[in-house]
């Protein structure tokens, strides 16, 4: 062995020479230090909520009845008779049964609970004390632990509330999968997300299939209106649909006497909203395809139908698998849709809600939580070892495919986007309408009122500002953020481990639903002991909120941007004794300018429509407008939720035109270098 | 004097592969040296290691007498130039090159001079206004030089910057680079995996191939005198023919007895020996000429390609012992000596440029 173990050292060399270490330069150091920062950012908002929600959803509590004595006096105030344990009250008196000694992390059990004869104008004098380490109780709103006795008098004895203690156990996801109204909504996400898939993604097949491979006029305008749905909330197809199936709609009797309100309407608005997404990925698989393969098909003489099948089909394979992980992960993690068109239907993520803020059970939202956290990471996962074999299918050469025109094709091609442009443009059309007229369906005279949102529940048009202003925010701070972030990552030298464990982190908030963040959300900063408690109940918390839930796909985008940027600047920059800064402000950020803008309209479009993550975290203070959607549509005000819906479509459709000229004028004015 | 680069044991590891092994070298002050050879023989990651890009595992590296083995680039004195001459795409090309005269304290109006002289010193004054994509691929790798030696530093890193350029380009930016290199003094490093461009350039050449440095030497001497089997391959074209060292200087090949280089080698040993095409002197068949008693050989030509300005001839021969020899035949021997295929030949085969490596072993040094 010893042998061995001699030759495997380098002949003729000293066994000491040990591996040099590099010597920091002053870039070196403050990259990392901007590195850590924002990891940090990302460890304070992300990984410390979910921990949190991950410890509350094993927190079970009870009150120890054992852990509690009390001593009462007689009429003069002298304590004669021993203490007497809580638990040994109970027993005899059965004041308290067993079942409501669990309780959750707010419970409070009044001390007079186990003094049948109490009254607060007796003269009796009462001691407490707590025997157990952790329990403890209020008197008042003073928090008292300890085996030092604490002497009242009646009146304030009826302020004495125990407290429970907290244990760590499965008991809460016992409770959960024990119980079948909340369990049936792990087979209710599951079908209709998996059906909704499979429709989505055969829809957005065709669709795709006709813009890339047919000659239809009007692609450009088709791929427009395909893109409709990302400017608006999830919910709003929902409203929609209310108002052409729901028990007024315009066109119920194509329903057959089912109901909108659930399963049917909840597919068919999830099919709505996440149409774009399956459709700009499979558009990318689609475009890459080999031409050389048609045409080597079309000299096989392999029919159409053939070629259809063992060229298209495999091609666009990735790009398949891919879509529909990403629609399937929509659908089971959104809110908003089965809130608003759901009826009793239960969904996971409604459920969260519903045990938060219906019955206030924070523990029993965590474990749901939990369990929603499956289903996406699963597919998150998944997803993301596709779309690395995609960009190898896509590394390699291959020419473009040119359509030729075929008049029936391309004639099919035609009516089956137009069809589904009338799908997309109906649904947000009828809410136009249903926004504009009066009163459905009686009286139909166009009006404005359901614009007068101070008049109704949601936060009026404080809560449009302050979306305005949120998604600005998110959308400035958000791209400094991602795109450091992504900058420090990428051209970092060395400090691999600290680089992979910032990859995972950025990662991270894919696989994360926005109810299961802004649920965490509440259980870390809304910690009194926080001391980032401060931001709970502000505008920022909101923004941090959205920046974190869409951080990946920002991460993403200005990754592939700096990628392609030669990796070599780093080093002629360093080598010409200039620091990492002056290269980053004057060529990576102006060429990297139009993925930057690109990044900050992501983050402005999400903002304005994201409903699930921060309707856990608005104050009366910081009401937005896509919360107003779902809580004026909550409150039976509908045709105004509408408005307000369109309002978001509106500004974010503006924001878009604005995002397209702003570009533009950048590209003209700073990007000359790129037309020779 | 100590050398003004100094490598000493210099390792590298990217995880179990083995880079660089070892790898001791000085350099010269002034001196143009290229790492020559194969792709994967750790030339690429010898400049890293000395650029400071990609530390290298363990091993010192000295630049005028400074250790700089650890130090961060910015700590070190280079100039820098790489295959894809990674210049600033939003930046006119004056822009480039001033990048690294900027914040050092020198006045505009100076920047603005050197940047002048920098542009007429690489022949592109006209081209100032212009983004690099306006450019050439040849005008943008002079460029690409005129930003590394910008800000006079100590040492010019060239990671193979001629290979992504057409071939007529690439011979004139050599003799552009060479010359430039000659005027400045600068001490220069290039990496490259063209032997045409490190024999053309340098003034010494370092043979690399499987992490170790296969053998040092002016142009002349690698091609002249190869230290291993490894290096006379693949440095030009050489004949290789199986023989058994008889006696020092003197072996047996089929059932002639030549004499050759065979420093080093015992007697009895199996060789290989090698001689280059060109170095095969034809004679008329029969023919003695004086003073060449002892490497003289009938053969037989076999086919012959015209490549422009000589001719490649196969030659057999029982003399050969089944071997068969390949020999560059300038045109006028081919008209002198009426050679066609089919023809016979006696051949000389010089003492001193024969020369015999240990068989077996396809990197197995001499001596």
């Amino acid at each position: 062995m010893a042998t061995a173990a001699e030759e495997a050292l380098p002949k003729g060399r000293p066994a000491k020479a040990r591996p040099v270490r590099p010597k920091l330069g002053r870039d070196d150091l403050i990259m990392r230090a901007f590195m850590v920062v924002i990891a940090l950012y990302l460890v304070v908002a992300l990984a410390l909520p979910l921990y949190a929600m991950l410890s509350k959803s094993f927190s079970t509590f009870r009150f120890d009845l054992t852990a509690y004595e009390f001593q009462v006096s007689d009429e003069q105030g002298s304590f004669a008779v021993p203490p007497v344990s809580a638990a040994a009250l109970n027993e005899e008196l059965q004041a308290v049964p067993p079942e409501n000694l669990a309780t959750n992390g707010d419970g409070r059990l009044p001390a007079t609970s186990f003094f049948p004869d109490f009254s607060f104008r007796s003269p009796v004098m009462y001691r407490i004390r707590a025997t157990g380490d952790d329990a403890s109780y209020l008197i008042g709103s003073e928090r008292f632990a300890g085996s030092r006795w604490q002497e009242v008098d009646s009146n304030d004895f009826r302020r004495v509330m125990l407290r429970p203690v907290r244990d760590i156990g499965l008991a809460n996801y016992a409770t959960y999968f024990s119980t079948p109204s909340l369990f049936r909504s792990v087979e209710n996400s599951l079908i209709i997300s998996v059906i909704s898939t499979v429709i989505t993604v055969l829809l957005a097949f065709g669709f795709a299939y006709a813009l890339n491979r047919s000659c239809m006029p009007f692609k450009g305008v088709f791929r427009l209106i395909a893109m409709a749905p990302i400017l608006v909330p999830s919910l709003l197809p929902g409203i929609a649909l209310v108002y052409l199936f729901g028990n007024q709609g315009m066109l119920k009797a194509f329903l057959l006497g089912e109901s909108i309100y659930g399963p049917i309407g909840i597919v068919i608005g999830s099919v709505f909203f996440t149409f774009p997404h399956a459709m700009i990925i499979i558009t990318t698989a689609l475009a890459i395809s080999d031409a050389r393969l048609y045409e080597a098909a079309e000299c096989l003489k392999a029919s159409r139908w053939k070629t259809f099948w063992t060229v298209t089909v495999p091609g666009a394979r990735y790009g398949l698998i891919s879509a529909a992980f990403v629609v399937f992960n929509l659908v089971i993690t959104d809110f908003g849709l089965p809130k608003v068109i759901g009826g009793q239907f239960n969904m996971l993520a409604v459920d969260i809600y519903k045990q938060v803020i219906g019955q206030q059970n924070f523990e029993m939202g965590a474990v749901v939580s939990v369990v929603l956290l499956f289903p996406a990471v699963l597919a998150f996962t998944v997803d993301r070892i596709v779309q690395k074999r995609q960009v190898a299918a896509l590394s390699a050469r291959s020419v473009p495919y040119q359509p030729k025109p075929k008049p029936r094709f391309d004639a099919l091609a035609f009516v089956y986007c137009s069809l589904i442009a009338v799908f997309i443009l109906g649904l947000l059309g009828v809410c136009q309408f249903a926004a504009l007229i009066k009163f459905w369906p009686y009286d139909l005279s166009l009006s404005l009122k359901n614009y007068a949102f101070d008049l109704m529940d949601g936060g009026g048009w404080d809560s449009y500002y302050n979306s305005i202003r949120m998604a600005f925010l998110t959308a400035i701070f958000g791209t400094l953020v991602v795109f450091i972030g992504a900058y420090m990552v990428e051209k970092t030298r060395g400090f691999e481990s600290g680089r992979s464990l910032f990859q995972l982190l950025a990662m991270l908030p894919m696989a994360i639903p926005g109810m299961v963040l802004g649920l965490a959300y509440i259980f870390f900063f809304n910690d009194p002991r926080n001391p980032l408690n401060a931001l709970y109940g502000t505008l920022a918390i909101l923004v941090v909120c959205t920046v974190t839930h869409f951080y990946t796909v920002s991460h993403l985008t200005a990754m592939t941007a700096l990628k392609q940027m030669d990796r070599e600047f780093e080093s002629v920059a360093a080598s010409l004794k200039q620091p990492f800064y002056k290269l980053f402000r004057v060529v990576t950020v102006p060429v990297c300018l139009p993925t930057i803008l690109d990044i900050s309209i992501y983050l402005f479009v999400n903002a304005m429509t994201t409903v699930s993550a921060v309707v856990f975290l608005y104050s009366p203070t910081t009401t937005l407008a896509s919360v107003a959607v779902l809580n004026m549509d909550d409150a039976g005000d509908i045709a105004p939720a509408a408005a307000m819906g369109m309002m978001i479509f509106y500004t974010n459709a503006g924001a878009r035109i604005l995002h397209l000229i702003v570009s533009k004028g950048v590209l003209r004015r700073t990007q000359a270098w790129r037309f020779r | 004097m100590s050398s003004y680069l100094r490598i000493r044991d210099l390792h590298k590891k990217f995880g179990d592969f083995t880079a660089l092994r070892n790898v001791s070298l000085d350099v010269e002050e002034g001196e143009f040296v290229c790492f020559l050879g194969p792709s994967g023989c750790g030339k690429t990651t010898l400049l890293r290691a000395i650029a400071g890009l990609d530390l290298q595992t363990h091993g010192s590296i000295e630049q005028a007498g400074r250790d700089i083995s650890t130090l961060p680039i910015a700590e070190r004195d280079f100039g820098i130039v790489f295959q894809s001459y990674a210049l600033f795409p939003n930046l006119t090309i004056e822009r480039n090159i001033a990048f690294g005269l900027e914040n050092s304290g020198r006045p505009r109006a100076e920047i603005a001079r050197r940047v002048t002289e920098l542009l007429d010193l690489v022949g592109l004054a006209d081209q100032r206004e212009k983004y690099p994509a306006q450019l050439s691929g040849g005008q943008q790798q002079r460029i690409a030089l005129a930003r590394a030696i910008a800000t006079s530093p100590g040492l010019l890193l060239l990671d193979e910057p001629l290979s992504a350029l057409d071939a007529k380009v690439r011979v004139h930016l050599r003799h552009q680079i060479k010359e430039l290199q000659r005027k400045l003094g600068v001490t220069t490093v290039m990496v490259t995996h063209d032997q045409e461009e490190a024999l053309s350039m340098a003034d010494r050449i370092v043979v690399m191939n499987h992490g170790v440095i296969e053998q040092i030497g002016t142009p002349t001497e690698i091609y002249r005198e190869p230290r291993s089997l490894f290096v006379a391959d693949f440095i030009g074209e050489t004949n290789q023919l199986h023989a058994t060292l008889s006696a020092p200087g003197c072996f047996t090949l089929g059932r002639t007895c030549l004499q050759g280089m065979t420093d080093g080698l015992a007697p009895g040993q199996p060789i290989i020996v090698t001689i280059r095409p060109e170095d095969i002197i034809p004679h008329a068949p029969g023919s003695q000429p004086a003073g060449s008693e002892r490497g003289l050989l009938d053969v037989t030509v076999g086919e012959m390609e015209f490549l422009g300005s000589f001719w490649r001839s196969r030659l057999t021969g029982a003399a050969l012992g089944g071997e068969q020899l390949y020999a560059d035949f300038s045109i006028n021997a081919v008209r002198r000596l009426s050679l066609d295929e089919g023809a016979d030949l006696t051949i000389e085969l010089p003492a001193s440029r024969l020369i015999a490596f240990p068989a077996g072993e396809d990197h197995g040094h001499r001596g």
